[in-house]
């Protein structure tokens, strides 16, 4: 454990890896419970690299492959350290119909970003996502929780603007 | 101050967004708080669950279900009563209820307004299902992208508890079910049935070969019953008030109504509840108010992007599982997109595709690898790539695709391109054959052309172009290159005289 725990100590403070523990040792045992744990320590750590898949797997004695086809395999999961904020386009049916592509374009081009990519700055996180259920407001921009509906092009400057 | 007209403000009934409404599943929506248990009990919350437990038997309540004709909701339209029999008749002691919240489709959003407005609803739905086929623990899938409906999901959760309408020995009835809220990760297959328990048993959330179907091998392998959102808010008033009451609305074979959430170029978007076999006129003219900006309609997507489009000519037609399944779409869970005369098929057929083939989970090769050519060729077509035989291609390799995938997902991928084709096969004509896409959507098909008789040679756009495309004599007529034009529409916009249109 004490190899396992310089690895990760490279990139997390003792802190950090004292609530990854606590989320472990909730799950432990309990059927089906590697999803909510990785959810759970995504939110609390902001991604989830090797070491700490090594970590839960170690915790929950399963194979490291299991827990790395997980992470892998949903688009909630991310093994890169992410932005301050999380800008995310919607380019659900009604969005993509009501111009949501024009607005991703936008933002691409205002924080030279492209999908899935954080800026130099760290300070935003851009991601498209398949519909939010937010259709009536198409095209949507969420950042963080706050939802932006009806967004223009132009507009997507003075919006992230508000974000620092 | 002129006093209010109170007679000139029109009740709920006379406006038509609200007069062609029937609201069953939706019944409680900005009536009652949902974070208060007390405001749906007052409209007969759990009523129909403490009858289900007091006055019937599960084979009682499997056979109301079954008579009023309820079908799932979450698109592929399963009798709702037959599925729960088959499970009550699997052998076993563990069995579970599983909700499907996993609302995937983009363009759909009833399944979080229900969780959102009538939360108790939803489990009420579950325990008598619980009741109905002996089991005794289940579970919401809820996708993570839903927050508020797993807050007040969990508010309800807790007061259903503390009121002994879930846990142990339900109204003293000494039946025990409790349920827990699972929260997805973010894959549109988990909510293909098999998915989505591989996905509770904590793994890759891929489908499984069927049969065993989930009624006899589910989730851990134990009998399960998954239904939709919709579905399970439909059934405390099935056993309250009455399969006949149920079936009194909707057409031969698909009873009661069904909720749309209705987008796109339409007047009025938002969550509507329609009896079945309302037609698609009603539901876009009268309800929905028409297209705005004076429009032409062009289409209706139904059932994203598992669904189709269904064109102007079959604007009267009734919407039902069967007659929507004839037309080329499904009903699916309830997303109705309305498309104006602006908007390009083969784009529309591409941007489905492009879906699928990134939410395809890989398991089997007809859907991962099938996905992805028709991807290609879509693409190839609204770059002006497209060549003859590309049509006949996208056809054939559709059915395949749909005969061999492993799950709905696969076997649905291809019915985009099929509607579309079948409708607006002329379209797809115009981008192959003249490298034109008559809507002006696909950028690469863009031709930007001056209008010799309204340029008066200002030389704005020349000025503006940033490949120097655009060029001329001052004051007389100019042109634009198109070899190298970079259709970014500069021009056009700049152009005081309105003389550069793109065709």
């Amino acid at each position: 454990m004490k190899a396992d725990n310089a690895e990760i100590l490279k990139e997390f403070t003792p802190e950090a890896i004292e609530i990854l523990d606590k989320v472990i040792d909730k799950f432990k045992g309990k059927p089906g419970g590697l999803i909510p744990a990785l959810e759970e320590v995504q939110v609390a750590l902001g991604c989830l690299p090797v070491s700490v898949q090594k970590r839960i797997a170690a915790g929950l004695h399963i194979p490291v492959s299991r827990v790395y086809g997980v992470v892998t395999f949903y688009s909630f999961f991310t093994m890169m350290p992410r932005g301050k904020h999380t800008v995310r386009a919607c380019m659900g049916t009604a969005c993509y119909v009501k111009g949501g592509k024009a607005v991703v374009e936008a933002i691409e081009k205002e924080f030279h970003v492209k999908e899935g990519q954080t800026t130099a700055d760290r300070l935003f996180t851009f991601e498209t996502v398949r519909c939010i259920g937010a259709c009536g407001l198409a095209p949507a921009v969420i950042v963080n929780e706050d939802v932006h509906g009806g967004v223009k092009p132009s507009e997507v400057k003075g919006i992230l603007s508000k974000y620092n | 101050m002129e006093e209010p007209m109170i007679g000139s403000i029109p009740t709920m009934q006379e406006i038509p967004f609200f007069a062609h409404q029937k609201l069953r599943v939706l019944r409680n929506r900005g009536i009652i708080d949902p974070g208060k248990i007390e405001e749906y009990i007052a409209r007969d919350g759990y009523l129909g669950l403490a009858k289900a437990l007091t006055e019937m038997t599960p084979a009682e309540i499997i056979k109301e279900v079954t008579a009023s004709g309820l079908r799932g909701r979450g698109g592929a339209g399963f009798p709702t009563g037959l599925k729960w029999q088959f499970c009550s008749q699997s052998k076993g002691d563990v069995k579970y209820v599983l909700c499907n919240a996993d609302e995937g489709d983009p363009g759909a959003f009833m399944d979080r307004s229900v969780l959102e407005a009538d939360p108790h609803a939803v489990l009420e739905g579950m325990v008598i299902a619980a009741r109905a086929i002996g089991a005794h623990y289940g579970y919401i899938y809820c996708r993570a992208e839903y927050p508020l409906a797993i807050h007040q999901l969990n508010i309800a959760i807790a007061q259903a508890r503390e009121c002994g309408l879930l846990g142990k020995d339900i109204l003293g009835t000494g039946f025990d079910f409790d349920l827990e809220i699972y929260q997805g990760a973010g894959a549109f297959v988990c909510g293909e049935e098999t998915a989505l328990m591989t996905s509770i048993e904590g793994k890759r959330g891929m489908p499984r070969p069927r049969p065993p179907f989930p009624a006899v091998a589910g989730l851990w392998g134990k009998p399960s019953v998954l239904n939709n959102v919709e579905t399970f808010a439909s059934v405390a008033q099935i056993v309250l008030k009455g399969a006949a009451w149920y079936a009194s609305v909707g057409t031969e074979k698909s009873k009661g109504t069904k909720v749309f959430a209705l987008t796109g170029d339409v007047n009025n978007v938002g969550l509507v509840e329609v009896p079945m076999g309302t037609t698609l006129r009603t539901i876009v003219y009268e309800i929905g108010g028409g297209i705005p900006g004076g429009k032409k309609f062009k289409a209706a997507q139904l059932g994203g992007p598992s669904g189709g489009c269904i064109p102007a000519e079959h604007l009267d037609a009734s919407v039902d599982y069967e007659k929507v399944a004839e037309l080329g779409a499904i009903m699916g869970s309830g997303g109705l997109i309305v498309m104006n005369e602006d908007k390009c098929i083969v784009d529309i057929a591409r941007f489905f595709i492009d879906f699928c083939q990134d939410e395809s989970c890989g398991k089997c090769t007809p859907c991962r690898e099938g996905t992805k050519r028709m991807l290609q060729i879509l693409t190839g077509i609204t770059e002006g790539k497209g060549r003859e035989g590309d049509i006949e291609l996208l056809q054939e390799m559709a059915v395949i695709i749909k005969n061999s995938s492993l799950c709905g997902l696969g076997q649905t991928a291809p019915n985009p391109i099929l509607s579309t084709i079948r409708y607006f096969r002329d379209e797809y004509e115009a981008h192959i054959r003249e490298g034109r896409c008559p809507a002006g959507v696909c950028t690469a098909l863009k031709r930007y052309t001056v209008d010799a008789e309204k340029c008066t040679g200002c030389g704005v756009c020349a000025k503006v172009c940033p490949t120097k495309a655009a060029k001329g004599e001052k004051k007389q007529p100019h042109e634009i290159d198109q070899a190298t034009c970079i259709k970014c529409g500069v021009c056009m916009e700049k152009c005081k005289f309105e003389a550069i249109f793109v065709n």
